[in-house]
C-alpha cells in the first residue's frame, strides 16, 4: 500500500497548481450552474460530477505522459484521423443532411473529432522535427497537412468544425514563426473571396448568418434560440436574478440550457458580475497556458502549449459569441461550463497536456 | 534531440516566439473585451428592455369569464341558470391531423352524427386560434376516457365550460331566450360598442329574448389572473388576479305557474298571449306557441335540428306577442269609441238603428254588420258590449282617417311599445299620409269605413293590444311593458328595483272611460259577446272580442267557419282585464285560426284570470314535478 501511495503522489507531481485551481473554480460554477439550468435533476447532476472527476482523471493522467512520448503520437493519430474522414465521405453516414458519422458496427462517431488533437499533435511533431531547418516549404507543408483535414470537413458539410479546425491548425503555424505578410496577405485575400465563399454556402449556412443579422425575422423557428438567450442575458442585469431564480431559465425559455446555451443561464442569474468574472477566469487559464508556453523547454511543448490556449479561448469566444447573439449557431459547448462528457473530457486532456510541458520541463534537463 | 542549432540562433527563434506569445494574448484579450462589450451592451446598456421581454415571455394575462346572472320568475324560481360542464374541444389544425382525431375520438366516446355536424359547421364558423366544441357535457367516464388516451388525441382538449340550463322549457322560450357561441356578428358589435376587452374568455352571448335585451347586465364583468407560464404556454402558477365580477341577476313580474296555465290554457292551438299589470307595465306572462327548447342553441344547434325548426309551418321562432302582427278587428272599438267621446264626434247618449248594415252616402256598396239584420237601437256602451259593425263604421266616418289614426296612436298603435325586449314590431297603423307615401294611392273612403271595426290595413301585435287595454284599465297611462321587476347586484345582493316607465298620460274625461269602460262589462255579461267566458266568475271582467280574417269574405257571401279548413279560419282575438272596479291584470290573446274570439281566446283570458285572481288552476291541468309547490 505505501508503494501504491507514493505513486499516486509522484503522479500529482505533475498537475500544475494554477491552472487545476482556475480549472476548478470554472467547474464549480459549472455545476452549480448545471443544477439551476437542470431543475436540481440529480442524474443530470450526478453524471456532471462523474464526467468532472473522469476528465480530472484524463488531465492527471496526461499531465504524467512526457511531451516527447506525446509527440510520437501525432503521425500515427493524424494518419488514422485523415483516413477515417476519407472513409466518412466515402462510406459515411448521413444524419441531418451532412455525410459527417463512421458507423464502425459497435460504435457511430465523428473523426472529426479525433482531428482536433490530432492536428496540433500532427504539426507540433514536424515542426519540432525540422525545428533546426525550417524554412518556407516547411510552413507550406504545414498548411498542406492542414489543408487535407480543413477540406475534408467542410464537405461533409460541417462548417463549424471545419473552421475550429482551421483555427487551432492556424494558431500552431502562427506560433512556429508563420510570417507577417503571408498572414495578412491571407487575410486581405480571405476578405475579398468572401462573396465567393458566400455562394459556396449551403442554404441552410446562409440561413445561419442571415439569422444572426436579424433574429427577429424568424421568431419561431431559428431565430427562437438567439432571442431567447439574449433575452435571457440582458435581463440578468448588473448582478443577475440569483441562482435558481432566473425565470428564462426556469421557465424552459432558454434552449439546450444545460449545454450549448449555459451561459445564458449563467448571465441570467448571475448578470453581468458574472460574466466579467468567468470571463477573467478563463483569461488566467490562457495566460497561465502562455507562460507555460513561454516557459516551455522544447519547439513541441511551445507550440502545443500556446495553440491550445488560444483553442479554449477560441471555444469560449465562439458559444458566448453564439449565445449572446454576435456569432452565428454553431453547436460548440463552453469549455469547462457546459454539461457533457466528451467535450470535458477532450478539454482537461488538453489542460493535461498543458501540464506535461509545463512539468516535464526540469525532468527533461535533469 | 540533437542540439546543433547556434545558441544565438535559438535565442532568436525564442525571442520571436515570445513577440508570437505576446501577440496571441493580445489577440485574445480583444476577443474577450468582445465579449464583455457585447455583455455590457445586453446587460446593461439594454436591460430594461430585456427584463421586460422577460416579464411577458413569463407573465401572460388569463382572462376568467364571470359567472352570468341568473333570471328569476317574480317568485324566485329560476327560469336561466348557469352549470359547469366538460367540454371535449379540438383545436383548428391541419386538415389531415383533425381527420385523424375526430377518428379516435369516435373510437373512444360516442360521437353522434349531429354532434359531428354541429362540429363542421362550428369548425367553418370559427377562428384560427379558438377550439371548437365536439361533444359537451361529457360523462365523468368520458372525461376519464380522453384524458387517459391523451397522447393519441392530438388538439384535443377537456375543458370546463360554463353553460346555461333553461328548466323551465319550451314555454319560456320566446321570453328567457337563450345565449349561444359567439359569431362574427357578435364579435363585429361587441368590437363597435367597445365591450370585446370584456368578452376576452367569454364563449356566449344573449341571442334572444332577455338574455339578448339583458346582455350587458346578465354578463358581469371579466376577470383576468396574471400567469406565470413556461414557454410551452403551460400555467406554472398565478401571480395574481383581478377577480371577475358576476353578471346582475334579473327578477321578472312573470310569474311561471301563470305562464303555464296561459299556455295550457290554449290547448292545441297556437297564438300569443299577454297579461300586464297595469299599474306597472309588469308582463305577468308572456306565451308565444308553439315554443322550442331553447337549450339546443347553446353550443350551437345542429343544423338538421335548426333547419326543422326554421322552415316548420308553425314557425315555433317567432316571437307571435311581440312580432306577429295581425288586423285587431273588433278589438279596436273601445279605443275607437274613447276616441269618438274624446274628440267630441259622438256623445255617450248617442244612438243609430242598425239595419245591419252601412252605406255611404250616394253609394250601394252594404258594409254588413257581423249581425243579420242589426243590433236596433245602439248607444256607445251597447254598441261596444255586442260589437255592433254598423256603430262604428258610422263612427269612423264621421272621424275620418287622420283624426282616428292620431288618436289611436297615443295607445301605441302603430308604434313601439318599448318593451324591454329586441325585435318588437310596430305594427301598422294607417293613415292617408302613409298610403300615399307607401302605396302613392290616395285614401278611399271605404277603407275608412272598414278601419273603423279594425279591418284593412290596421295591423297589431297582442302586446301593443295589451298595452292600449291598460290604458283604459289604468285610466290613460301608457306605460311601458317591462319584464325585468328588479335587478341584483351580485356583490350587495340587494335587489335594485326597476322603474315604472310612463311614456305618457293621456288625460281622458273619466266619464268617456266610464262609458267604455262599461261597455267593455257589459261584453262580459249576458248578452254580451263573450259572456260565456265570464260566466261564475267571482271577480268582474271587462273585455272585448275580435277577429281578424285570414282570408277575405267574398261581398254577398257569408263567413261559415265550418266549411273553412283550419288554416283559413280567422285569428280570434280578445282583451281584457280584471277586477273591473280596480283592475290588476290586462290580457291580450290571439289564438291563430281560433275562429271567435268570444269562444276560443276568451276562455284562455278566463284561465289567466281565474288563476292570477283567486290561485285556481284549471281542472284537466297537471302538476309538474312540484316545479310551482312553493305557490
Amino acid at each position: 500500500m505505501p508503494r501504491t501511495s507514493h505513486w499516486l503522489l509522484r503522479g500529482l507531481h505533475h498537475v500544475d497548481g494554477i491552472l487545476l485551481t482556475l480549472a476548478l473554480l470554472v467547474l464549480g460554477i459549472s455545476l452549480a450552474v448545471v443544477t439551476s439550468a437542470s431543475g436540481q435533476s440529480p442524474v443530470r447532476i450526478s453524471g456532471h460530477l462523474v464526467n468532472i472527476g473522469l476528465a480530472l482523471a484524463v488531465m492527471v493522467l496526461m499531465a504524467n505522459v512526457p511531451p516527447h512520448l506525446l509527440s510520437k503520437v501525432g503521425p500515427p493519430l493524424y494518419a488514422a484521423g485523415v483516413v477515417l474522414l476519407v472513409g466518412v465521405a466515402l462510406f459515411g453516414e448521413i444524419r441531418n443532411g451532412a455525410r459527417r458519422w463512421l458507423d464502425l458496427g459497435f460504435i457511430a462517431f465523428q473523426p472529426s473529432e479525433l482531428l482536433k488533437l490530432a492536428l496540433p499533435l500532427m504539426l507540433a511533431w514536424y515542426f519540432q522535427r525540422n525545428e533546426a531547418v525550417l524554412r518556407a516549404k516547411h510552413f507550406m507543408v504545414g498548411g498542406i497537412l492542414l489543408l487535407v483535414p480543413f477540406l475534408l470537413i467542410l464537405r461533409q458539410p460541417d462548417l463549424g468544425t471545419a473552421l475550429m479546425l482551421g483555427a487551432s491548425g492556424f494558431y500552431l503555424l502562427f506560433f512556429a514563426g508563420l510570417p507577417w505578410k503571408v498572414i495578412l496577405g491571407g487575410a486581405t485575400l480571405g476578405a475579398a473571396s468572401l462573396p465567393v465563399v458566400w455562394g459556396l454556402m449551403h442554404d441552410y449556412q446562409q440561413r445561419r448568418v442571415l439569422m444572426l443579422l436579424d433574429p427577429a425575422s424568424d421568431p419561431l423557428g431559428a431565430g427562437y434560440h438567439i432571442i431567447q438567450s439574449t433575452i435571457a442575458i440582458g435581463s440578468g442585469g448588473l448582478f443577475g436574478k440569483g441562482w435558481m431564480q432566473g425565470t428564462q431559465n426556469q421557465l424552459d425559455f432558454i434552449p439546450e440550457r444545460t449545454t450549448d446555451f449555459i451561459f445564458a443561464v449563467f448571465g441570467e442569474e448571475f448578470g453581468y458580475a458574472g460574466a466579467i468574472l468567468l470571463v477573467c477566469l478563463y483569461l488566467a487559464i490562457v495566460a497561465r497556458g502562455l507562460v507555460i508556453a513561454a516557459r516551455a523547454p522544447t519547439l513541441f511543448g511551445r507550440l502545443m502549449a500556446a495553440t491550445l490556449s488560444l483553442n479554449l479561448f477560441t471555444y469560449v469566444f465562439v458559444n458566448m459569441g453564439m449565445v449572446s447573439g454576435i456569432l452565428p449557431v454553431v453547436g460548440v459547448p463552453l469549455p469547462l461550463m457546459s454539461y457533457g462528457g466528451t467535450a470535458l473530457v477532450t478539454l482537461l486532456l488538453g489542460m493535461g497536456i498543458l501540464m506535461s510541458v509545463a512539468t516535464h520541463r526540469q525532468l527533461n534537463k535533469s | 534531440m540533437p542540439l546543433a542549432t547556434p545558441l544565438k540562433n535559438l535565442d532568436r527563434e525564442l525571442a520571436r516566439f515570445h513577440g508570437r506569445l505576446k501577440a496571441g494574448g493580445i489577440f485574445v484579450v480583444l476577443l474577450a473585451a468582445a465579449l464583455l462589450g457585447r455583455t455590457f451592451y445586453l446587460q446593461i446598456t439594454q436591460h430594461d428592455y430585456y427584463i421586460q421581454r422577460a416579464e411577458n415571455n413569463r407573465i401572460s394575462l388569463v382572462p376568467v369569464a364571470p359567472n352570468r346572472g341568473l333570471i328569476l320568475d317574480r317568485k324566485g324560481r329560476i327560469l336561466a341558470e348557469n352549470y359547469s360542464a366538460y367540454t371535449l374541444e379540438l383545436a383548428r389544425a391541419q386538415p389531415h391531423d383533425l381527420e385523424a382525431t375526430l377518428t379516435e375520438v369516435a373510437k373512444l366516446i360516442e360521437i353522434t352524427p349531429g354532434e359531428l355536424r354541429r362540429f363542421r359547421r362550428l369548425l367553418a364558423e370559427s377562428h384560427e386560434f379558438e377550439t371548437v366544441p365536439l361533444k359537451s357535457k361529457l360523462t365523468d367516464e368520458e372525461v376519464a376516457i380522453l384524458a387517459a388516451n391523451r397522447y393519441r388525441l392530438p388538439g384535443a382538449e377537456v375543458k370546463a365550460r360554463l353553460f346555461r340550463n333553461y328548466q323551465a322549457g319550451p314555454g319560456m322560450a320566446h321570453v328567457v331566450g337563450f345565449i349561444g357561441r359567439i359569431n362574427d356578428r357578435d364579435l363585429k358589435s361587441l368590437r363597435e360598442s367597445g365591450r370585446e376587452q370584456n368578452y376576452r374568455g367569454t364563449v356566449h352571448i344573449g341571442k334572444t329574448g332577455l338574455e339578448q335585451s339583458y346582455e350587458t347586465l346578465l354578463h358581469g364583468r371579466t376577470g383576468f389572473d396574471q400567469m406565470e407560464t413556461d414557454a410551452s404556454g403551460r400555467a406554472v402558477r398565478a401571480l395574481s388576479r383581478i377577480p371577475p365580477v358576476p353578471g346582475k341577476d334579473l327578477r321578472l313580474y312573470l310569474d311561471e305557474g301563470l305562464q303555464a296555465v296561459a299556455e295550457h290554457a290554449f290547448g292545441d292551438y297556437m297564438g300569443g298571449l299577454v297579461a300586464l299589470d297595469p299599474n306597472t307595465g309588469g308582463v305577468l306572462a308572456l306565451v308565444s306557441k308553439p315554443g322550442f327548447d331553447p337549450n339546443l342553441f347553446i353550443d350551437g344547434i345542429d343544423p338538421e335540428t335548426w333547419k326543422t325548426l326554421n322552415e316548420s309551418p308553425e314557425r315555433p321562432m317567432v316571437n307571435r306577442v311581440l312580432r306577429g302582427i295581425y288586423p285587431p278587428g273588433s278589438t279596436i272599438k273601445p279605443f275607437m269609441g274613447l276616441a269618438g267621446l274624446e274628440l267630441g264626434v259622438r256623445k255617450p247618449e248617442d244612438t243609430i238603428v242598425d239595419p245591419g248594415y252601412f252605406s255611404l252616402p250616394n253609394s250601394s256598396h252594404q258594409y254588413r254588420d257581423w249581425k243579420r239584420g242589426g243590433h236596433g237601437i245602439v248607444d256607445l256602451r251597447r254598441a261596444i258590449a255586442q260589437s255592433c259593425d254598423t256603430y262604428f263604421y258610422k263612427l269612423a266616418v264621421d272621424m275620418g282617417i287622420d283624426r282616428m289614426h292620431d288618436y289611436l296612436q297615443k295607445f301605441s298603435f302603430g308604434e313601439k311599445t318599448g318593451i324591454d325586449l329586441d325585435g318588437e314590431s310596430a305594427g301598422l297603423l294607417p293613415s292617408r299620409e302613409w298610403k300615399q307615401r307607401r302605396w302613392k294611392k290616395v285614401w278611399y273612403p271605404g277603407e275608412t269605413v272598414i278601419a273603423g271595426i279594425g279591418q284593412g290595413y290596421h295591423l297589431t301585435t297582442p302586446l301593443q293590444l295589451a298595452t292600449a287595454t291598460a290604458m283604459i284599465a289604468n285610466g290613460g297611462k301608457r306605460i311601458e311593458p317591462r319584464l325585468v321587476q328588479a335587478v341584483r347586484d351580485p356583490l350587495t345582493h340587494v335587489w335594485q328595483p326597476q322603474p315604472v316607465v310612463v311614456h305618457e298620460q293621456l288625460p281622458l274625461k273619466p266619464e268617456d272611460l266610464a262609458v267604455v269602460r262599461q261597455g267593455m262589462l257589459d261584453a262580459m255579461r249576458p248578452g254580451g259577446t263573450a259572456a260565456a267566458a265570464a260566466a261564475g266568475a267571482p271577480y268582474t271582467i271587462a273585455g272585448k272580442t275580435g277577429t281578424a280574417q285570414v282570408v277575405g269574405i267574398k261581398q254577398g257571401a257569408r263567413y261559415d267557419a265550418g266549411s273553412l279548413s283550419r288554416k283559413n279560419r280567422d285569428h280570434a282575438l280578445f282583451i281584457a282585464y280584471a277586477p273591473a272596479e280596480n283592475p290588476t291584470i290586462v290580457v291580450a290573446v290571439m289564438v291563430e285560426n281560433g275562429g271567435h274570439g268570444g269562444s276560443t281566446a276568451a276562455p284562455i283570458a278566463r284561465a289567466v284570470f281565474d288563476y292570477y285572481l283567486t290561485g285556481k288552476r284549471p281542472g284537466n291541468m297537471k302538476l309538474e314535478g312540484g316545479s310551482d309547490a312553493s305557490d
